[in-house]
This record gives C-alpha cells, structure tokens and sequence, in this order.
C-alpha cells in the first residue's frame, strides 16, 4: 500500500485540530457521561454553596453598620432621629444605606446596569457620529482632524481596553523574550553575560516598571497631544510579564535532548535549520509554559498599571469606582472582579489548550 | 591502506582530579566492503568509541583516519544508526528521512528526494506508516525508521550503535536480516556495535571484542569463516560457529572475572532484633 509522502502543513492542519474534535465530539458512553453530569453537579453545588456563604456575610456586615447608623442617630440626636433613621434604611432610600459588602443580587444588579449604560452609550456614539457626519466630511475636505466622541467610555468598552492592553502588553513581551532567549540560550557566554540583567531586573515590581517606562515614554511624546496613557500601560504590562518567557526560553533551548543535537549533527544541518528544525521544536513546550505564565502575569499587574497610567482599562475603572464612593459603586467593583477573574481563567484555558497542542510527550518518544 | 584506521586512540573524559579513561591504545583497521562487529559489556566504552568513529567525539589523543583523511566532524559518507533511534518526535516517519536526504542531496529536486524517502520506507517496509508519527510507532518501527534514515542518505560505511538492543528476541532477529540483507545488495562497509555476541556471529566478518572501561582496549580478533548467505537455524549445527562462539565467550567471561575485585573487608553487623508492634 502507498502513501502519498506528507511533508507540507497541509497534513499537519487536520492533526491540528484533532484535540478540538475530540473535546467537541466526545464519545457517547454512559458512564463518561455519568461522571461529566457528577462532575458539573459539584461544580454547581459549590457556585450556590459560595453564593449563600456570600450572602448570608454581607448580610452580617450590613446589619451591622446599619445598627451602628441607627445606633450613633441615638445617642447624637435623640430617639426621633434614630426611628428617621431606621425607616429610611428600611425603605431602601439610597441616602442612607450602609455602604459595605454588596451583595450578591445587588452585583447582579449592577452588572445589568452596566450593560444598560453600555447600551445607552452606544446609541449616544451612534448618534454623535451621525450628526457629525457633515461636519466631519468638510473638516475632512479642509485637511483638518475629524471631531470624535469623548464622552465616558462604558463597561464593555473598559474591558476590551483591558484586553487590548494585555494582548499589546504579551505581544511585546512575546516579541522581546523569545528571540532574546533563542539567542541566549544557544549562546552560554552570552547567557553568562544576560544572567546578572534577567536576575536584577526580574523581580522589580510593576509600579517601578511603570514609572520607568512612563519617564522615557512621556520624553518620547513631548510636544504630542495625544493620549499615551495605552502606550504606557501595554509596554509596562509587557517589560512586567516578559522574564518567565525569557527564562523558560532560555531554558528550553539550551537544554534540548543531546540525541536530538547529535542527529542535526550527523545529518550536518545547517545552523539556520538546526535552530528551526530541531532546536525550537524540541524546546516549544517550555517556550509555550512560559508565555502561559507571563499571559497570567500580564493579566495580574494590568489592574494596578493601567490604575496609575490612567488608562481607560478595569484598574482605572475599580480604582475610580472606589473614589466615587457612589451608592452602587461597591457592586460594580464586585462586578469588575468576577469579570477580571473569569477572563483571566479564559485566557489561561486558550493558552493551556494551545501549548497541550504543540507539546509532544518526551516519554513516548525514543 | 586501509578503508578506516584507527592509531593509538586514547579518550578521557574531565579535567584534573575528576579524569576518566574511557578508552586506551585502541588500534582497528577496517577494510573496505567488511562487516565488523565490536562487542563488549555495557558501559565499557562502545559509544564514545563509535562517536570517536562518526565525528561527534574527538580522541584526546591519536588519530581517526578515514579513507585516509582525519576523522573532523561528522560526514554524510558515514551513516549513523543510534542506539535510541533518535528520531525527533514531532516529525512524522517521511519527514524525519526526508530532512536526512534533503541535508545529503542539496542538488537534487523535491520529486527526486520524495521518491528516495518513499523507496527507503519501502525497503524497510513502513510505507502504510509514512505519515506516522514515531511514538505512534512501536519499537522495531521505530528502528527501522532510523535504520532508514541512516541509508537513504546513501553513506559509504554504516555505524551501528547497539541498533537492536532494545527489542525482543523475534523483532530483533528480523531485523538483523533485513540489515544483512540490504547491507548484501552492495556490501556498504559496516561497523556494528553490539553486546550480543551472537548476533555479531551472525552479522559480521570478524568480531573484536572490547574489554571492560575504565581504560577499555580492544583485545584480539575473531574471525568469522562461515559462508553468507547465513542460515540462523542451520548455523547453530556448524562446528565452525559452535567453536568461534566458545571461543569468544570463554574470553568475554574470562576478562569479566578479571574485572571483578573481590572485597576482603568484613562487616559488622549489628545485634538488632524486629521490633513487635503486636504486643
């Protein structure tokens, strides 16, 4: 029996894809789906175990600032202040709410008046732009800049700051540590000279890379009016979440298995196809180890970057919130956690299932 | 002259203090066309002198002369077949032998280098697994993958690094024939390498055994004067093969009981009883 020889990506492409297949069209076998039906009943038990702990904590906490109100209206103002008081915490006036641990209803709230407020925001900029529209085309046809919509950003708009933030941030971090690695890692006097660099620089905490990156940036776009708050923010996230890269790089690419090595050696390989065809493959499942952590990492110190960058991100927006001290801001906070929390966990599944994809099991190859 | 000269090979490993000899005064000549086995104990030194062979290891004195010429670095004229297979695992079983031949044919086109991986899968009769992936493979595939590998890049002398150690009695049978068979077709010079000796009878011309390492030298030469094609089952009735055999093994056996140091020393050992967790 002859097989056509399969050389190109072509063939690769579906052996690509094959892990998707399985998850998606799992085999139908009535224990595998017993345990997956068991499995996903304890995952529900322990969401609603979490949310009753929850409520039944910022009820506590409630209770007790709102008795503490009622308790300073006494013995300030008299009896008839304290019943004002009680009935105005009672009648959910939003003047006199205790303002502590939101609740869980109360973040479910919030989140739907975020999204509302995202709608309204869009119909706004979607009306904004068609008035303009005019205006626009001769301010165009003058040579001059376009006016633009600069009201506040909404919810959905911070997030995928956020998100663009850290993808510029990982890209940068991707472009500068991979290949840097690659070289070092082949290099050991190189890496001898890198060493003291990576060890000094790798544990500097993100405010420090900020306002490093802020004083050269800010010299950068003197003279410029424009907004370099995401240029600041994405470069910081980057120099921040880079090292593990660089290292596990390094790492992988000088320790690739020494038969491997002696192969490129007895077939007399190039050192262009050495590196591309036995050096990077071999030590891609530490490279993709790495960049799953500095995606992690990169998601982590945003908050605080983009905070004290003043960029329109989730950091900003927490951080604003909490100044605000507004009746529902403790809520939006909440909400903002859970919405940091669950795109995090996503990215780190969208990595894992790449580098799962890339990797090659050492121990079933000899 | 001879095809492959080895003169007065010392190799150690390490600096100072911490030297170690592997090998010491080794001193082979290879004619071209011959089949020569080596055999020794594990860990005597056989890879380190088969790399001192390939071009991946040089002596730390004494030379390698290959066809005449010092051995510097490694050669498309000598093919390798590693003790571990050493195929890379992301590379399916073609991809793996077509990187060999592109590497040993720059000249020639894609359709000529398709056709020379697909004829040597076909040799060693792996065309259904040409798109596999080696650990997808089992171990004798996986040999005769590497096995190949090291002939589709058309090498003048092959270099066999215990190729079958790892497999079973009947698969590694087979494959001593499939590789005496294609070595047959156009009498390539071989070495192999190997710590059966046995299969060395079977395999090779002359067989030279290794004596244990540290310091590992090479001791006298067998010669194998029994007519090829060999049968396996007939040649175990050959006096010739019987006498050989003995010959070697008493040797072998005889510089492993050398090797061994009894040790005089007495050890005390304590008075202990079990302790009783019943009671």
């Amino acid at each position: 029996m002859e097989q056509e020889i399969v050389l190109k990506k072509e063939g690769q492409g579906v052996a690509f894809l094959r892990p998707f297949i399985a998850k998606i069209t799992p085999s139908f076998n009535k224990t595998k789906v017993l345990s997956s039906l068991k499995q996903t009943g304890i995952t529900i038990v322990s969401i609603l175990l979490f949310l009753a702990l929850w409520q039944l904590g910022s009820k506590a906490l409630y209770n007790k600032e709102a008795n503490y109100k009622i308790e300073k209206a006494l013995t300030e103002r008299g009896e008839e202040a304290a019943a004002a008081e009680r009935a105005c915490i009672e009648s959910g006036d939003s003047s006199c709410q205790p303002n502590t641990l939101p609740s869980p209803l109360q973040v479910w709230g919030s989140l739907q008046s975020l999204i509302a407020d995202h709608k309204v925001i869009t119909a706004d900029k979607a009306a904004f732009v068609e008035k303009m529209a005019e205006t626009n085309a001769k301010l165009i046809a003058q040579g001059k800049d376009a006016i633009v919509y600069t009201g506040r950003a909404s919810f959905i708009d911070i997030v995928l700051t956020s998100i663009k933030t850290v993808f510029a941030g990982f890209l940068l971090a991707l472009l500068i540590a991979v290949p840097i690695g690659i070289i070092i890692g082949l290099s050991p006097s190189l890496r001898s000279a890198f060493n003291w660099f990576i060890q000094v620089f790798k544990p500097v905490s993100p405010v420090v890379w900020y306002l490093l990156v802020f004083m050269i940036v800010k010299t950068l776009y003197i003279g410029d009016s424009s907004d370099n708050a995401f240029v600041i923010s994405f470069i910081s996230v980057g120099l921040c979440a880079m090292w593990a890269t660089l290292v596990n790089t390094a790492m992988g690419v000088s320790s690739v298995d020494k038969d491997y090595i002696n192969v490129a050696k007895v077939l007399k390989l190039g050192t262009f196809q050495k590196v591309f065809k036995v050096i990077l493959p071999s030590s891609l499942p530490l490279i993709f180890t790495g960049l799953r952590i500095t995606l992690s990492v990169a998601w982590m110190v945003l908050i605080a970057i983009e905070l004290l960058a003043q960029s329109q991100g989730l950091g900003l927006f927490v951080w604003e919130e909490f100044q605000n001290g507004a009746n529902d801001s403790n809520a939006k906070i909440i909400v903002a956690m859970f919405v940091i929390g669950i795109i995090g966990f996503l990215l780190d599944r969208i990595m894992l299932s790449v580098q799962n994809i890339v990797s090659f099991n050492k121990n079933e190859m000899a | 002259m001879a095809y492959l000269e080895l003169n007065n090979i010392y190799k150690s490993y390490g600096y100072g203090d911490n030297v170690t000899n592997v090998l010491s005064n080794i001193n082979l000549t290879i004619e071209e066309g011959e089949f020569v086995a080596i055999v020794g104990f594990t860990g005597s030194g056989k890879t380190t002198l088969v790399n001192l062979i390939n071009g991946l290891l040089k002596p730390t004195s004494g030379e390698v002369l290959f066809k005449g010429a010092p051995v510097v670095g490694t050669s498309h004229e000598r093919g390798v077949i590693f003790q571990n297979y050493s195929l890379l695992p992301w590379l399916t079983v073609g991809q793996n032998i077509y990187m060999a031949v592109k590497e040993a044919f720059p000249q020639e086109n894609k359709m000529a280098l398709r056709q020379r991986v697909k004829d040597y899968v076909a040799m060693v009769s792996l065309s259904p697994a040409i798109n596999k992936r080696p650990k997808e493979l089992s171990g004798g595939m996986r040999q005769r993958v590497a096995v190949a590998r090291a002939l589709a890049m058309n090498p003048e002398m092959i270099i066999m690094d215990e190729p079958l150690g790892a497999l079973d009695a009947l698969t590694r049978g087979n494959l001593q024939d499939e590789i005496l068979n294609i070595w047959s077709q156009d009498k390539r010079t071989a070495l192999l390498i190997t710590n059966d000796v046995d299969e060395g009878i079977y395999m090779a011309d002359r067989i030279i055994p290794l004596k244990p390492g540290p310091n590992a030298t090479l001791g006298p030469e067998f010669k194998i004067d029994i007519e090829r094609p060999r049968d396996k089952t007939a040649m175990n009735d050959n006096p010739n093969y019987k006498k050989t055999r003995n010959e070697i093994i008493a040797y072998l056996m005889d510089i492993g009981n050398q090797r061994k140091t009894v040790s005089q020393e007495e050890y005390v050992l304590p008075d202990i009883l079990p302790k009783s967790f019943v009671a």
